[in-house]
């Protein structure tokens, strides 16, 4: 019989990890709370830097785990340790035994309301990142006006802010912004698009091509500064003030739409486990890697191992490696034993 | 209007809605690699009239995209170039200038 | 704009407020500009809604203007602060309401500096007990005189005699809020609705039959600053900041501005007179002002009281086109006769800016 591994989250961390975990001669059990697979990049349009459409990538997860046991719409109710294992305890009333234990449960998007200066929830025109890519895939948003003449990127949203408990970058949002920026230019080519920026930290492969193609194809503004207050106009669009630290003055601009790029905070329900099992925890609300050089899927306890945005923000590509490591750390944890 | 000793104060603020940035799409057209400049401030940093004349290629390009006028600003360039050798996007800052130039001489 | 959205955020930020027995403190400057105010709150208080609300007139200036200014260091304004508490505790009192936004800002910012340094209250105690031999206990309830006409709206709008209503077409009157700097912006979790989206005064309006105006700039200082005023070289930042409120508030044609904070009724107010002076331009319908009330005369006019009563003829800009719409009866003749009837003379009308 082959043996148990657990998987808790079923985005793309937990899949690649159970297709790993398959051919490896495991049994992979996912469990996931939502009623699909796939995560957030599941209700993603197009990912970058080659605008893969995100449904290709989870379709094609989907298909290569059809082996593995799968429980939707599922939550851990609770894990305690045996003396040689874990016992998971499943709120369907499934009990599983294993001896390695993956956690995978990502990232929770940052609750843009919590920045209220920027109304969303209040405002008839804020949108985040992720609304816009429910858009993107076709479902309906009445916040997004027919015709926009111009439309706004707020990056940094609930990231690299103390204030709103969250000191880490989500790495992620700049490219993301310049990725929609230049997906709404397309939709709408007589729009003006501005960026509202503290930094652009395009660090990975092809995102900085990726940001001159938007300054020099698209004519996307970019304005280092970062936005500090909306107001709603009497025609419901947005005044939006920032100041603009290359010019040294304040700049106002009205708009008829603004996203919000929402950043990563760790998933709750990561939370919720690392209690139960007495995981560290990392100050930034993550969970703490063993290491964050060489052990970034191992934790500080024996068996259990992380893949994916649950030990920190994570591009797809790095998640989509984390996940083959920590199936490959279980293999030799294992086989250690 | 009667004296108060004070008045309204003019506001520092660039306001997009009202900037006309038409000078900077004339350049634009001319010069389309102006729109990757992204203001990391080399051409300013090596240019060898700016500290005595004010010029800077890096503000040149930013007040156009606030619609501000920078006649004043090419006015002090030398054309020697310098600023052409350090430019990281590879603009050409110098055929920008003279771009600019020619539509203030239009 | 999402209305439900700002109920979320308003109930994130609500304060108790004990329903009772509050010792009130008066501000340094409200009586010179706006003076019935005061008077009309302990009067609504104590004789319409028949609370406890006690006053001393021991009780001195919470010395936040000159810390403001920078004229007096925050040890001082401390100790000042001290002997305030004192003559609480020595009333018998535990719930302490100011009149002022910057002393509610003042005393919010000092209760909290005392608990984050104990060492530093510790000092101040000694210091009062050297400087006049009183002691006391801190305030159990902290709430703004606002914040309770707030918590008793709807006790007011049930007696009211008028609505915040258009009497000839019956659609709510619009109505700007305004809220003083110091109220929310420090502590936002002191204040009734937050500072982003504050409901203190908007609940008022709601109440009383009104609709708020939610404009651009309405987070804006209502320019006062206080050196930018103080400082007569530093006024022109002062009137611009008031101008770029108008000018934001201008398409959504309000009927009127309610404000919390002794400043910013006077400089919404007055400054309507100099813009008008300087520029040519005015902000309410046919040539008249935006009338700027406090929130005690916003409850005392829909209570019934006399306009006169309330002291607005005082005010710079016209009330009359306010009191016709919502159909107030008042005597015209009446505006500049004193308490005992005497003829107060008129003011100078200004050039630009109608007046009655």
């Amino acid at each position: 019989m082959k043996e148990n591994i657990v998987i808790i989250g079923g985005g793309i961390a937990g899949m690649e990890a159970a297709k790993q975990l398959l051919c490896l001669g495991y049994n992979p059990i996912i469990v996931e709370q939502n009623d699909h697979l796939g995560g957030h990049v599941s209700q993603w349009h197009q990912l970058f830097p080659d605008m893969t459409p995100a449904q290709d990538l989870v379709r094609r997860l989907g298909e290569e785990i059809s082996e593995a046991n799968i429980f939707l719409e599922t939550t851990v109710s609770y894990v305690n340790k045996l003396k040689d294992g874990y016992n998971v305890m499943l709120n369907n009333g499934v009990n599983i035994v294993c001896r390695a234990l993956l956690i995978a449960s990502g990232f929770k998007l940052f609750d843009a309301t919590k920045k209220e200066e920027y109304g969303y929830g209040v405002y008839d025109r804020v949108i985040t990142n992720s609304d816009l890519e429910a858009w993107f895939n076709g479902k309906q948003d009445p916040r997004i006006p027919d015709k926009p003449a111009r439309v706004g990127f707020v990056h940094c949203v609930g990231s690299r802010d103390l204030k709103a408990g969250n000191s880490q970058c989500s790495k992620v949002c700049c490219v993301t912004a310049i990725k929609q920026a230049i997906e709404v230019k397309e939709k709408f080519p007589d729009a003006e698009i501005y960026c509202f920026y503290m930094d652009l930290r395009l660090f990975g492969k092809k995102y900085e091509d990726f940001y001159i193609n938007a300054q020099r194809d698209f004519g996307v503004h970019f304005i280092r500064g970062r936005v500090s207050e909306v107001g709603e106009a009497i025609d419901g669009r947005l005044q939006v003030k920032a100041e603009d630290t290359l010019a040294g003055k304040p700049l106002k601009v009205t708009l008829d739409m603004l996203v919000l790029m929402s950043g990563m905070v760790c998933n709750p329900q990561a939370t919720e486990i690392a209690r139960m099992i007495h995981l560290d925890m990392d100050d930034d609300g993550f969970l703490r890697s063993r290491d964050n050089v060489y052990s970034i899927i191992e934790s500080n306890r024996p068996g259990v191992f992380y893949a994916g945005a649950c030990t920190g923000t994570k591009t797809v590509p790095e998640t989509v490696a984390e996940a083959r490591a920590a199936a490959l750390g279980i293999d030799a944890y294992l086989k250690s034993l | 209007m009667m004296d108060f000793g004070f008045s309204l104060s003019k506001s520092s603020t660039l306001n997009l809605d009202t900037a006309d940035l038409s000078l900077y799409k004339k350049l634009c057209e001319l010069s389309p690699d102006a729109r990757t400049c992204m203001a990391c401030g080399s051409c300013s940093a090596t240019c060898t009239a700016g500290p005595f004349s004010g010029m800077s290629v890096r503000k040149v390009i930013l007040d156009l995209q606030r619609g501000r006028d920078v006649k004043a600003m090419v006015q002090g360039c030398m054309l020697c170039g310098k600023c052409i050798m350090v430019c990281p996007r590879g603009i050409n800052t110098r055929n920008l200038i003279l771009n600019l130039c020619k539509i203030y001489d239009r | 704009m999402i209305y439900q959205g700002k109920q979320k955020i308003w109930s994130d930020y609500q304060k108790e407020i004990p329903d009772d027995n509050w010792y009130y403190v008066r501000s340094c400057i409200r009586q010179n500009f706006f003076p019935a105010s005061e008077k009309m709150f302990t009067e609504i208080t104590r004789n319409v809604l028949g609370k406890d609300v006690y006053e001393t007139p021991f009780h001195t200036t919470c010395g936040g203007i000159a810390y403001h200014c920078d004229t007096i260091p925050q040890e001082t304004v401390m100790t000042i602060v001290a002997r305030q508490f004192a003559l609480m505790t020595e009333a018998g009192y535990e719930n302490y309401c100011p009149s002022c936004i910057t002393s509610f800002g003042n005393y919010a910012e000092i209760l909290e500096t005392w608990h984050e340094f104990p060492e530093l209250e510790a000092k101040i105690r000694e210091d009062l007990w050297k400087a006049c031999k009183r002691e006391f206990k801190k305030p159990k309830y902290l709430a703004h005189s606002s914040d309770l006409i707030y918590h008793w709206r709807n006790e007011i709008a049930d007696k009211a005699r008028y609505r915040l209503v258009d009497k000839e077409t019956g659609e709510p009157l619009k109505i700007v809020e305004h809220i003083g700097c110091h109220y929310a912006k420090m502590f936002p979790h002191k204040a009734v609705g937050g500072a982003e989206y504050p409901y203190v005064l908007a609940g008022m309006v709601e109440s009383w039959g009104g609709q708020v105006i939610d404009y651009p700039e309405r987070r804006h200082c209502c320019g006062y600053g206080f050196r930018q005023y103080h400082v007569k070289a530093n006024r022109g930042y002062s009137i611009s900041n008031t101008h770029k409120k108008f000018e934001s508030m201008e398409p959504y044609h309000p009927d009127a501005i309610i404000t919390n904070c002794p400043g910013c009724p006077y400089f919404l107010d007055r400054w309507q007179y100099v813009i008008a002076e300087q520029t040519g331009k005015t902000y309410g319908r046919g040539g008249y002002g935006i009338p700027v009330l406090t929130y005690e005369e916003l409850a005392g006019i829909v209570l019934g009281y006399d306009p006169w009563d309330l002291g607005l003829q005082l005010h710079q800009v016209a009330v009359e086109p306010l009191l016709d719409k919502i159909g107030i009866e008042y005597d015209p003749k009446a505006k500049y006769l004193g308490l005992n009837k005497e003829d107060l003379l008129r003011p100078e009308l200004p050039t630009v800016l109608k007046c009655c």
